[in-house]
């Protein structure tokens, strides 16, 4: 190791060599076999369950000591999760790290994927909750396992239906379930359809961990993905009809922000960069950069 | 192959299916030919292998002695055994039906009713969302299910209507095999005629094989052309339905053709 920046106390990204190496082997296959979930030996990490455990493990698998890591949390670099990853990362790794989408080399991500188009030295990993489409629908793990293995995915379609029949129109508005490259269906974690387009034929490599339920699966560069939907009811972005009231944004996804008791609000970008990079300069000491870059 | 030398072999060929469980037999011996357009009932008390031999048709068990032959589609007679799973799971939701006594077994009880019958058809790849609910909505109200309840879920549905529901939910891909486990059992008497009303006639209409396991003398009287009657795990008698039940050969038979209560 080259660049010892990071605590003394810990292996470099906290995980042992073994362990790194363990998971590596699983991103290999999740590459070789895109949108199928294999099961990986996940571990106790010094963080809850719900927290991103999952996406910690892959990002520390894969961490090299001269990238640069961005975390989202909901799009956001300044929320609670995204700057503790962080953080855990500085001291553990000693990367540097950033806010900038465009400067990054891993993204980690919540439920997000940046608006600034990702390139082919970019990795995304997304933390992952549920990592099985078929979860709700049907309660038997091996049963959903056979499914997927015979590529029996007309579940799916029961799911969209009832969508439809219950609501007018295909209500499902995050972890809207893809196709990945014609054959496995997949959940995209819980970010929103808004975000599924990007996913296909995407330039970077993106990873997928959960760490409760103990999966990784990815989708390499340049992949077909397909949101599945009807013929007569046709897959469908969605964001707020508004625009944003920091940058004037017309085409990102919008938070809403209730700004007082009586109903007031406004919509802003979700994904911070972005906003505070079309603001300008100005714009960008509005976000506290909030730690030092060094541990 | 000429169609009608085809249509003459029979659908389903059981040749000495025997399972047994540990020391417990649950069928012995059992062999039949199923022709296309026949309903054979399979009567027998409680415990005397029935539902065994149904599971083991539908290859949801596997036997230990015996095979089970069925033909295709496309008019050749297979081996169940050397069918992979995946072409037996086709053949389970397109050329097969299922009914189970309790419809809660046999229903997704969390979907509403139409997206129960349309499964099957999502399944084999429909993906016109209009055309899935107008299928759905038709067979609803083939097994006299009121339209208007189509997006309820089956958990509010009475006895009747769930295993009504089943049934259209089986039916609407069309299959050729429907198999049958006490499919009245548990509705009081006026809803089961009802029910063997709408089954008799489906039967005829769709010119279904079907075969319909049994413990109600009755049942069998009003849809089935054959009769197999089991005691033990073994196929003590068979014959014509009428035949049978009419003139009980064996001791059994006769006593549970006499036990029948005459209103």
């Amino acid at each position: 190791m080259n660049t010892p920046q990071h605590a003394p106390a810990y292996n470099f990204a906290y995980l042992d060599e073994q362990t790194k190496r363990m998971i590596r082997r699983a991103i290999l296959k999740a590459v070789a076999i895109p949108g199928y979930q294999v099961p990986f030996a996940s571990r106790e990490m010094p963080m809850p369950y719900g927290w991103g455990t999952g996406g910690v493990q892959v990002t520390a698998a894969i961490l090299g000591a001269d990238d640069v890591l961005k975390v989202i949390d909901q799009g956001a670099d300044d929320t609670t999760n995204a700057v503790s990853i962080r953080k855990f990362f500085q001291k553990t790794a000693g990367v540097k790290t950033t806010t900038e989408t465009a400067e990054a080399t891993i993204i980690q991500t919540r439920h997000r994927i940046p608006e600034t188009p990702l390139t082919a030295r970019q990795i995304l990993v997304f933390q992952v909750p549920i990592p099985d489409p078929l979860r709700y629908l049907e309660p038997r793990e091996t049963e959903t396992r056979r499914m997927h293995a015979l590529a029996e995915y007309g579940l799916m379609h029961v799911k969209l239906y009832e969508d439809i029949a219950r609501h007018g129109h295909i209500a499902t508005t995050y972890a809207y379930p893809v196709k990945v490259d014609g054959r496995y269906v997949m959940d995209p974690s819980p970010t929103p359809k808004f975000d599924n387009p990007k996913m296909h034929d995407c330039a970077a490599l993106q990873l997928f961990g959960a760490g409760r339920e103990k999966r990784i699966y990815a989708i390499p560069p340049h992949t077909r993905v397909v949101s599945l939907d009807f013929d007569d009811h046709p897959f469908e972005r969605y964001r707020h009809d508004d625009t944003c009231a920091l940058c004037g944004a017309k085409d990102s996804y919008l938070d809403e922000i209730v700004t007082d008791d009586r109903g007031s609000r406004m919509f802003v970008c979700s994904d911070t960069d972005y906003c505070e990079g079309r603001r300008g300069d100005a714009g960008r000491t509005g976000t506290p950069h909030a730690e030092a870059q060094t541990p | 192959m000429n169609l009608a030398a085809t249509e003459s072999q029979p659908l389903l060929i059981a040749e000495s299916l025997s399972k047994s469980f540990g020391r417990q037999v649950g069928c012995r011996n059992v062999s039949f030919d199923l022709h296309e357009g026949e309903v054979m009932a399979v009567v027998g008390e409680s415990g005397s292998g029935k539902s065994t031999l149904l599971r083991l048709l539908s290859m949801q068990m596997e036997a230990d002695r015996g095979r089970v032959f069925y033909r295709l589609r496309d008019g050749a007679t297979r081996d169940l055994t050397t069918l992979g799973e995946a072409e037996l799971r086709f053949l389970a939701r397109t050329d097969w039906g299922f009914v189970h006594q309790d419809p809660t077994l046999g229903l997704r009880m969390a979907v509403s009713g139409g997206a129960n019958v349309g499964e099957r058809l999502m399944a084999v790849g429909w993906r016109h969302y209009g055309e899935i609910r107008q299928a759905a909505t038709d067979w609803l109200s083939r097994v006299e299910i009121d339209t208007a309840r189509i997006d309820d879920r089956p958990t509010t549905y009475s006895g009747g209507m769930r295993q009504r529901l089943q049934i259209a939910r089986n039916l609407v891909t069309q299959p050729r095999l429907v198999m049958m486990d006490e499919p009245t059992g548990g509705l009081d008497v006026s809803v089961q005629a009802r029910l063997l009303d709408l089954l008799r006639n489906l039967v005829a209409v769709l010119k279904l094989s079907a075969v319909i396991v049994t413990h109600d003398l009755a049942v069998a009287r009003l849809l089935s052309h054959r009769i197999m009657v089991m005691k033990d795990g073994e196929v003590i008698e068979s014959g014509l339905t009428d035949q049978v039940l009419d003139d009980p050969r064996e001791p059994y038979t006769q006593l549970l053709v006499s036990s029948i209560l005459q209103p």
